[in-house]
């Protein structure tokens, strides 16, 4: 990356941490989402231990998956309707590029923190002790997935008026591998069984995802904020 | 082989040359499903362990083959249509999607109707039975962004852009299910996938090519048929299509 | 008003298009346009509303696809240099692409900071020139909707793009705005830029403008 393009990924970057820190309140909510799905389950299904420790990676996973998609819908929908995005899409750099940055503010304001509060949640369901560290490095691999993959969606439904259940739609499917290679990370660990094949299943979707989902994204932003 | 490439995207010659061969696929289609269904379902014979019920394999697996093979035909009539912007590569793309998606409807069905005699329950988390499911859904979305956007230009391309990334999803999906597939049940359980690999019988073989052909042959016909509306509905304010209708009106 | 703007001459550009058309849910907006544009020039694109103006200045951009035809910008054809043609254009749409919880400085800093990096003096300087001095730190939510627009247009005080594709620039701005605006633009053809606008304002200029009525 020449220093020009890099200090347009900077500035990208830094715009969307700050509009994030200036809208904490919007931008707590995959969290709480997060915190509170994971909290229903020992309400529906009861609180032994041992059950609990049995849907632990399955539960921690899908919520996770679940807290990114609600997040997604704004990650172009605001640039989309003030005319940012035009202007995004008008700068001398790869929009691709600038797609990444945003993606990559998305990814530390609503993956990290659910990367950082998942083992509080993995005690909370009695993961067990071993779990932890799958649990830990395959959210740390997986969840920039969901947001490069999400992205992609969000992008190609970014103009329209009722994108959020759609979202869902075209973006869960795609989630799958994900989703089973990191709760098949967890579920492995739990029996004492080695993970590091899952955990390179998460890395290689990640190398995948990070080298096509923005070109992905871009082509899809040209096509619908035609 | 260029100028063929173009006189073909044209909708007016297409929907000409359709017309022509339509009828030829359809005549086909219809007695390699006749050929193909009496054989497999009269003459074929029961399998050792399942009896009759095996014969259900002369749908699903015709209707399981074409829905994966359909899928990535969307994908790549995608692909020549936001490449070369061909408007009909578009419209053969957004026509497949559908008849598809019935494809992967009855794939699912009939392996649940399977299921029941093999596994004693309408639904199993068969390997094979999952990822038929997850392309459902992929299909689905596909058709959904398509009829949410309004612009038809902006919804080809969207919805090819989509197709696209499926396609490049699809293997991945496969190999986790599979994989996730083996760590839940080891091998307790016969996957669908596993009954019509291993050494079938040559009269069983036949009948079951026969089918396969007859639903290629099938989704050829009805892709024609819908493409050709479709090249209608989309240039009816061009003077060709006017034409069309008039000499229809007169006779 | 003080005078911000970068003054040296702008490099000699070529505007052109060819048979260009546009559709709009299947109804022909315009079709076999073609024109050029030189340095100095001014292309005032009229019509009634819905008629395509603010589509043919979105094609102009690049935002959108024509049906037909190529716009060029010196002689190539602006989807073969995307990022080059970005460089030397600079487009206001109907949405001025303002952030509300960021201040006129961050806004125009960011917007700016992807092209040529003005200074910090600079920046202020541009939004006094706009009338936003005193204005500069406060959320761009509490100000009003000409305000807003002016800090779009400040931009232009900081640009040396030789193109300008302005669509209603004039869209909520107060008498002193708009005097500021037309001075703004008739020295950005004096430098030797090219401007393609639409607007319901009348241009007092001092020079010969082309207009094309859709």
């Amino acid at each position: 990356m020449s220093a020009g393009l890099m200090h347009a990924f900077v500035a990208v970057l830094r715009r969307d941490l700050l509009l994030a820190l200036r809208r904490r309140g919007d931008s707590l909510n995959p969290l709480l989402f997060f915190v509170l799905a994971v909290t229903l389950f020992p309400l529906g299904i009861g609180p032994e231990p041992q059950r609990l420790a049995e849907v632990a990676p399955g539960v921690l996973w899908v919520a996770a998956l679940l807290a990114t998609l609600l997040s997604l819908d704004s990650l172009f929908r605001a640039d989309h309707e003030d005319g940012a995005l035009e202007q995004l899409m008008l700068m001398p750099q790869p929009l691709s590029v600038l797609v990444l940055a945003k993606i990559l503010a998305h990814w530390l304001v609503s993956g990290l923190p659910l990367l950082l509060m998942s083992p509080l949640l993995g005690v909370v369901l009695h993961l067990p002790e071993a779990s932890f560290g799958a649990l830990f490095l395959g959210l740390a691999l997986g969840t920039p997935v969901l947001s490069l993959v999400g992205a992609i969606g969000a992008a190609l439904t970014v103009g329209l008026r009722r994108g959020g259940m759609l979202l869902s739609l075209l973006v869960l499917p795609l989630y799958v591998p994900v989703l089973i290679f990191g709760a098949g990370a967890v579920a492995q660990a739990g029996m004492g069984l080695s993970y590091a094949g899952q955990l390179a299943m998460l890395g290689a979707l990640l190398a995948l995802s990070l080298s096509l989902a923005p070109l992905a994204c871009a082509a899809a932003l040209r096509v619908t904020e035609n | 082989m260029w100028s063929f490439f173009y006189k073909l995207a044209s909708p007016k010659w297409f929907y000409e040359l359709a017309g022509k061969l339509l009828p030829w696929f359809a005549i086909g289609a219809a007695m390699s499903f006749a050929l193909g269904g009496i054989w497999g379902l009269a003459f074929s014979p029961p399998d050792y362990q399942q009896g009759d019920s095996v014969r259900i394999m002369y749908i699903h697996v015709p209707a399981a083959i074409l829905s994966l093979s359909v899928y990535t035909f969307m994908a790549i009539t995608a692909i020549i249509g936001l490449v070369w912007k061909i408007k009909l590569a578009h419209m053969v793309s957004a026509n497949a999607a559908p008849i598809g998606a019935a494809f992967t409807a009855i794939a699912l069905a009939t392996g649940s109707l399977w299921g029941r005699p093999m596994w004693g329950t309408w639904w199993e988390w068969d390997a094979r039975l999952t990822s038929e499911l997850i392309l459902l859904f992929l299909y689905f979305g596909v058709m959904a962004l398509r009829n949410a956007i309004d612009e038809r230009t902006t919804a080809d391309k969207a919805a090819g852009l989509l197709a696209v990334v499926g396609v490049v999803n699809v293997p991945i999906i496969h190999y986790s299910v599979e994989w996730w597939n083996t760590l839940h049940q080891g091998s307790s359980i016969t996957s669908l996938a596993r009954i019509a690999k291993p050494a079938i019988h040559a009269d069983m073989l036949w009948p079951l090519l026969l089918m396969i052909l007859a639903f290629k042959l099938f989704f050829v016909t009805v892709l024609l048929m819908r493409t050709r509306n479709e090249v209608l509905d989309r240039e009816r304010r061009s003077a060709w299509v006017g034409e069309l209708l008039e000499t229809r009106d007169g006779v | 008003m003080p005078q911000t703007r970068i003054s040296s001459p702008l490099p000699a550009r070529e505007l052109a298009v060819d048979g260009l058309a546009c559709e709009r849910d299947e109804r022909v907006l315009f079709s076999g346009l073609s024109l050029s544009l030189k340095p100095g020039e001014l292309l005032l694109v009229e019509g009634q509303n819905g008629a395509g103006k603010t589509s043919l200045l979105r094609i102009l951009c690049g935002l959108a696809e024509p049906v037909e035809g190529e716009v060029s910008w010196n002689g190539r054809a602006i989807h073969s240099q995307r990022e080059d043609y970005a460089a030397e254009l600079f487009y206001l749409g109907h949405l001025p692409g303002v952030k509300l919880d960021l201040s006129p400085e961050e806004n125009l800093g960011f917007v700016r900071s992807l092209r040529n990096r003005p200074s910090r003096e600079q920046i202020l300087a541009a939004l006094k020139a706009v009338g936003l001095y005193g204005y500069e730190d406060q959320p761009a939510r509490t100000l009003s909707a000409g305000q807003r627009r002016r800090v779009a247009l400040a931009g232009l005080c900081l640009s040396d793009a030789p193109l300008w594709i302005l669509d209603e620039p004039f869209t909520a701005l107060d008498k002193a705005g708009v005097a500021w605006l037309q001075d703004c633009l008739s020295s950005h053809l004096e430098r030797g830029g090219l401007i393609v606008m639409t607007t319901h304002q009348a241009l007092e200029l001092g020079r010969q403008v082309r207009s094309l009525a859709l």
